[in-house]
């Protein structure tokens, strides 16, 4: 399998600026989560990466070559605005689509009835799309975007509208895919849910990349912070060098290392947090504090505007 | 695992125009306006026969046994001067008096045959009148002649062969009821196939558009392989409709032998009625592929589409309504050379017997010649502006985008 790679594109609906520079890669293997607000260039990213739009600049490879439309035909895709006929049924439109992508006839209708099993919607296939429920709308809509096999998936919001099991079903069918090797690159707002599922995620902030990285990677902050639920902090902390109280809450002090060193709790240096802590009083808990993807998300994407020239601080794949 | 195979631009426009016909042909409003337009040639057809075989009915004439020798003249008299008459042997003159009364006779004749009686129910009709007037006359001409000692065989097969000498001056009258019927027929036929499909094909981009699936589409075929199935398969079963209709009000026509007395040849303008439709469907479904696609609505189809409506109005309005009356009016002729034109009123001139082969062929030409300029138009104008919802694009918008 190949990675899937995002070079520089911009991209101006008139005066718009919706890309400027947007740069990540989705490799073999991996779920790559594509957050950002409304407007960010998510959706613009993605219709160039499938050829239905033309970025102004910049370029898309797929396994070092430029993406052409045989390499197209390989994705599966699931576009934010859901798109079926509303009035074929539901085996036929697969087949049909399938078809598209170059699939034999029999070879259409074996995955037919094999995604719609997998996904639940088999009792459905005499149907009309349009007499479905959203989810199972849903649910044909990434049967559509699984029936020829893709070697590469790019899902555009697959989670929004879904119930907690439709999820469940979406979340392992993206797992198995990446175990195959087929790179997964997905949009969505449910942080929580990228958080879970995604081997790295990128934010994307006003058509460029502001972070990508792994989960972890995004989460560490520039100082550790370590949160401890004892006494008081103020009663303490002076006895710690090169420590400062970052809140003082009652009982909860979350304190941050200043110095230089490792951001990932392993260093050692928290340990005279601690004793100074229990020099002072009982410690009920004793814990690295990390930013959830939500909090981080929020961080980045109220950052007030920079001024020209924000996509020197695009991230580059791998910073 | 990967069962891909490389799809040509061929098979990505064939699956199109597949997936167009079957749509189609499982659309019940399809399938009943199929139906209802064979229905209405036939039927035609059936009434116009039943029409003009009704026109003038012959006068039923009784003759009873004693004036039976008056039989042969009066229809012959009767032929002569243009009124049908159908003698009626009676058995006597109260049956036939009774048959005169309940109207089953228009008259009868009693008495001898050398001196007969025309009984009638209140008057005798003026054709009729005019009848035994002239036998009347006839038999007073044969008496004096016979009393003057001449031959009245000789002198009546004189008077019958006696005829005025006619030159004409003026053009003999061309028209032709079957040329003419052909004609409107035709051309009625083509505005209403190459409009229905024409429409359908606007609605089925403007479908594809509101349902967002051309995002879908347009990510495994081009732009341009999309609009080409959609055009072949719209229009093959489109053709197919036709050729349905035409051989239907052909087979009529033929079976009752409606162009037995006209020197129309059907086929040929059959064929070249399917030719034109042909032409037109492409040209015309080409423009309202491309300016479908100007809108997400379907309620927006008609006014987006309303200018080529209108192209195709003023050359149907001409060719039913001047041209089958005057085929050789200067509109009629320079119009059916013009392209987008010429697929609704050639048609029309071939049926009416007004066109040169030559003329048809040269009309022909000038039509397909535009159709590449017509694809790249439309092409511009689709792919341009397909992806773009909302709010209907202008026109100009989609013709400058790269």
């Amino acid at each position: 399998m190949a990675t899937l790679e995002i070079d520089s594109l911009t991209k101006s609906y008139g005066d718009v600026r919706a890309l400027r520079g947007t740069s990540f890669d989705v490799r073999a293997g991996e779920i790559f989560g594509f957050v950002g607000s409304n407007g960010a260039g998510k959706t613009t990213t993605m219709r160039i990466v499938l050829g239905v739009l033309a970025e102004d600049a910049g370029e898309v490879r797929w396994d070092g070559r430029p993406i052409d439309l045989a390499a197209r035909r390989r994705i599966g895709y699931m576009p934010e605005e859901r798109g079926l006929y509303p009035r074929m049924k539901v085996g036929e439109q697969l087949v049909y689509l399938a078809r598209l992508h170059g699939l034999s006839a029999a070879d259409a209708k074996d995955a037919m009835e094999r995604w719609t099993a997998t996904l639940g919607v088999d009792a459905r296939r005499g149907d009309e799309v349009q007499k479905l429920s959203l989810g199972n709308q849903q649910r044909v809509q990434l049967a559509a975007a699984l029936t020829h096999d893709p070697e590469l998936l790019v899902l555009d919001e697959p989670f929004s509208g879904l119930d907690p099991v439709a999820v469940d079903v979406m979340s392992g069918v993206l797992r198995d895919r990446a175990d195959e090797g087929v790179p997964v690159v997905f949009s969505s707002h449910q942080l929580d849910l990228v958080e879970r599922l995604c081997d790295r995620v990128g934010i994307i902030k006003d058509g460029a990349m502001v972070e990508v990285g792994t989960i972890d990677e995004l989460r560490r902050t520039e100082h550790e912070r370590w949160v401890v639920d004892g006494p008081p902090g103020a009663t303490w902390i002076g006895a710690v060098p090169d420590a400062r109280a970052v809140s003082l809450e009652g009982s909860r002090t979350v304190v941050e290392l200043t110095s230089a060193g490792g951001v990932d709790g392993t260093s050692g240096r928290e340990q005279a947090v601690l004793r100074a802590a229990l020099a002072a009083g009982p410690v009920h808990e004793f814990a690295l504090v990390r930013p959830s993807l939500t909090e981080l998300y929020r961080d980045v994407v109220s950052a007030e505007e920079k001024p020209a020239g924000e996509a020197a601080e695009t991230v580059e794949v791998g910073a | 695992m990967s069962t891909g195979t490389t799809l040509t631009s061929w098979g990505a426009i064939r699956l199109v125009a597949g997936r167009e016909i079957m749509t189609r042909l499982h659309s019940k409003s399809f399938v009943w306006l199929t139906v209802i337009l064979v229905a209405a040639v036939v039927l035609g057809g059936v009434v116009l026969n039943a029409a003009s075989s009704s026109g003038p009915t012959a006068e039923r004439v009784g003759v009873t046994p004693q004036t039976a020798a008056l039989a042969e003249p009066i229809t012959a008299t009767g032929s002569t001067l243009g009124t049908e008459v159908e003698t009626v042997d009676v058995a006597d003159d109260a049956a036939g008096e009774a048959q005169v009364r309940d109207g089953d006779l228009a008259a009868l004749v009693t008495g001898t045959a050398d001196d007969p009686t025309v009984v009638v129910d209140t008057e005798l009709s003026p054709g009729l009148t005019a009848v035994f007037t002239t036998l009347a006359q006839q038999t007073a001409l044969s008496d004096a002649v016979a009393d003057l000692g001449g031959d009245p065989a000789q002198v009546a097969g004189d008077i019958a062969t006696a005829e005025p000498t006619v030159r004409t001056i003026g053009e003999p009258s061309e028209f032709d009821p079957a040329r003419y019927i052909t004609g409107l027929v035709t051309g009625i036929l083509l505005f209403m196939a190459i409009m229905i499909s024409g429409q359908l094909i606007a609605q089925g981009v403007v479908e594809e558009k509101t349902s967002r699936v051309v995002e879908l589409l347009l990510s495994t075929v081009r732009p341009w392989q999309l609009m080409a199935g959609k055009v072949l398969g719209i229009g093959l079963v489109g053709l197919g409709q036709v050729a349905l209709v035409v051989v239907a009000g052909v087979g009529t026509a033929l079976g009752l032998g409606l162009v037995d007395t006209s020197t129309i040849d059907l086929g040929t303008a059959a064929v070249w009625a399917l030719v034109w439709f042909v032409v037109g469907f492409v040209s015309y479904a080409l423009l309202m592929a491309g300016l479908g696609a100007l809108v997400s609505r379907q309620e927006d189809v008609g006014a987006v589409t309303t200018p080529v409506t209108f192209l195709m109005v003023v050359p149907y309005i001409v060719g039913v309504s001047v041209a089958p009356w005057a085929p050789d009016n200067p509109l009629v002729v320079w119009l059916s050379y013009v392209p987008l034109c010429s697929p609704l009123l050639m048609p029309v001139r071939i049926a009416l017997g007004s066109a040169e082969t030559w003329e048809a062929l040269l009309a022909l030409g000038l039509s397909v010649a535009v159709v590449p300029v017509l694809v790249w138009l439309a092409a511009k104008i689709y792919s341009n502006a397909v992806l773009r919802t909302g709010a209907r694009v202008r026109l100009k918008d989609a013709l400058r985008a790269a």
